[in-house]
């Protein structure tokens, strides 16, 4: 589904992405891991046309670069980190926009926008009822929790979609119930043939947990990738975090045994 | 339950509408020599008549092959007397073009608030204005003209220099802090309108027998304004206020931010520029026919987002409405608070935008 050739990212000398290869296929959940400052966000940032790269960025066959704004949006969606809101959108209006690329706003010229209303919100009201926002509909966006600001945005992307979701750290400052309820969302939605996920993880656990496939990444380079039995193993993790992981991990989660 | 439209109802349409129109003929009826309202309307409809019967007959004279005669019959006598002139010749081209300026200057801030996602933003705020006014006295000054065409010359480069001080502001802006933060770009606005009034002062001083009084450029005046200008302001509103309008879900996208517009298929960069490129056209028309007038666009926006919501769909249309009868309330302010002495209408949209300007920033510092 994807192919990711030679993609580096330069910012000035610095070399943050150097020379990533890999590919993600239908039905697969890359994880994308390091330390930080590896560029895992950046390296995600990129194949999201988000900052300028070398390389190719290939979707199904297609070079991403070349794709027209709305063509990309219907193949590959983003949910970000952090979401810094100013003005207060309903949760219905932020989630009604993942339906742009589809709708009447960017195909006006081409004449293909009549008759899209009802799919366009049928899929608003799936993605709210997915997300469990169908209460809060009408809510502002101000006013909602971490937890519900992140499911109102994936709702949007869930509304998009996209073949291919990416995701920055999607539940890196939620509370443990919300961290539970996106990823298992996600898992859910990847059910569906014919998607796949990629997303950027702190967390080692999570990675090995719902990844299908792990990237480790360590001062822009790939270390290892492939099954997270092969990757997730001491002798790539140690090196790169300079610590003895395997060991710290049974250590923390030992405490809740018993 | 099925999802709400975002579009305006016709009935609250109806009502921004009657509100603005209501507020149209307090202003021409009100001012140094008061005049009824009914004498006021049947002044007006005469005049509307009048034109009317002069447009048809001559439509009918070309539809009759050259004679006239056929289409003297719709010829209304033009309403004649004291009154009628103040009306006809003084206070409605003024009001028009007060409306409209006030309009089109609350829809340029409007989308420029959406568009950077920032509740600050305004053409005054980011100094497009004054942009917009260097490039008008420039044009004066160095006698720049098109032949045939009186008052384009000043407001080509009005419009020239509203989008070069656009750009350059918004470029600087990117370069010292991409995320565009608030303060950031406010304090390079506020420090590119002080280095442009400096310039301007120098082309003033230098040119001063051309260029009218300095208050017209910096505070702003619709004193003398003609139908001419109000036709202009219309032309500019049909076109640039239309593709602003056109683009209300581009705007809502940038307001939730604009890495998420660029993710949900949205061609950052066209849908930027065009709307730089429409706004700068509202600024620089404006402020070519009736100086800088700071604040409407901040003020407006904010206060139409209390009522209809941020969706620009709501939001956009009832700037428009909005604009209008904020500035036609300011300009009757200050034509009639100190009577017989006319304030400048900027002295007014400023006391009360600088008052606003505090408010906002204290309520998005708060939830910030």
């Amino acid at each position: 589904m994807l192919h990711v050739e030679d993609l580096t990212v330069r910012y000035g000398d610095l070399t943050i992405v150097d020379h990533l290869n890999f590919a993600v296929e239908e039905g697969q959940w890359l994880m994308i891991v390091g330390p930080n400052g590896a560029g895992k966000s950046t390296a995600l940032n990129a194949i999201a046309q988000g900052t300028a790269y070398t390389g190719r960025v290939m979707f199904e066959g297609g070079e991403m670069k070349k794709k027209k704004s709305s063509d990309r949006a219907r193949c590959v969606g983003v949910l970000m980190q952090n979401h810094f809101v100013e003005y207060a959108f309903s949760v219905e209006e932020v989630a009604a926009l993942g339906r742009y690329a589809h709708s009447a706003g960017a195909r006006r010229n081409t004449g293909k926008g009549a008759g899209r209303g009802g799919e366009d919100s049928r899929a608003v009201e799936d993605a709210l009822a997915l997300t469990g926002m169908i209460s809060q509909r009408r809510q502002s966006i101000l006013t909602l929790s971490g937890g519900e600001l992140q499911r109102t945005f994936l709702a949007q992307v869930f509304a998009q979609d996209p073949k291919l979701l990416l995701l920055d750290e999607p539940t890196n400052h939620l509370d443990l119930v919300y961290q539970k309820q996106v990823f298992e969302l996600i898992g859910k939605w990847l059910q569906t043939p014919g998607r796949a996920v990629i997303s950027v993880v702190h967390d080692l656990s999570l990675a090995k947990a719902y990844g299908t496939k792990i990237l480790l990444m360590n001062h822009g380079r790939e270390v290892a990738c492939g099954p997270a039995a092969e990757v997730l193993v001491p002798e790539h993790l140690d090196p790169v975090y300079q610590m003895d992981v395997g060991g710290w991990m049974r250590q923390m989660l030992g405490q809740w045994n018993g | 339950m099925k999802a709400r439209s975002d579009r305006f109802s016709f009935i609250v349409f109806l009502a921004f509408a009657a509100v603005a129109f209501a507020v149209f003929c307090l202003c021409v009826c009100v001012g140094s020599v008061g005049i009824p309202l009914t004498d006021t309307l049947s002044v007006i409809w005469g005049g509307v008549r009048y034109q009317a019967g002069r447009i048809l007959t001559v439509l009918s004279g070309v539809v009759s092959g050259g004679s006239g005669a056929a289409g003297s019959a719709w010829q209304a006598a033009r309403p004649e007397g004291l009154q009628a002139s103040i009306i006809l010749s003084v206070r409605l081209p003024r009001v028009l073009c007060v409306a409209m300026t006030g309009a089109a200057l609350a829809l340029a801030g409007g989308a420029m608030q959406g568009l950077l996602k920032n509740p600050l933003a305004d053409g005054s705020t980011l100094g497009v204005s004054s942009g917009a006014a260097l490039g008008a006295v420039t044009a004066i000054a160095f006698g720049i003209r098109f032949p045939g065409l009186p008052f384009a010359g000043t407001m080509v480069m009005a419009i020239l220099f509203a989008f070069l001080s656009l750009v350059l502001i918004l470029a600087l802006a990117y370069r010292l802090d991409y995320s565009l933060a608030t303060n950031t770009i406010i304090l390079i606005g506020v420090i590119f309108s002080m280095f442009v009034s400096s310039l301007m002062n120098i082309i003033v001083t230098f040119a001063a027998d051309h260029i009218q009084h300095i208050t017209f450029w910096t505070m702003g005046s619709l004193q003398g304004t003609s139908y001419q200008n109000a036709l202009v302001l219309l032309g500019a509103l049909l076109v640039c206020g239309g593709i602003i309008l056109r683009h209300a879900r581009e705007l809502n996208a940038f307001a939730i931010g604009e890495d998420n517009a660029r993710h949900i298929g949205v061609d950052v960069r066209k849908v930027k520029l065009v709307i730089l490129i429409t706004v700068s056209g509202l600024i620089g028309v404006c402020v070519s026919i009736g100086g800088s007038i700071g604040f409407v666009g901040l003020v407006t926006p904010h206060m139409v987002r209390m009522l209809v919501g941020p969706n620009h769909r709501r939001l956009l249309p009832a700037s428009l409405f909005g604009g209008a009868v904020f500035l036609m309330l300011a300009d009757l302010a200050a034509r009639v608070l100190l009577d017989p002495i006319e304030l400048p209408i900027g002295v007014v949209t400023s006391l009360v935008g600088a008052v606003a300007f505090v408010v906002i920033f204290y309520r998005s510092r708060k939830h910030g």
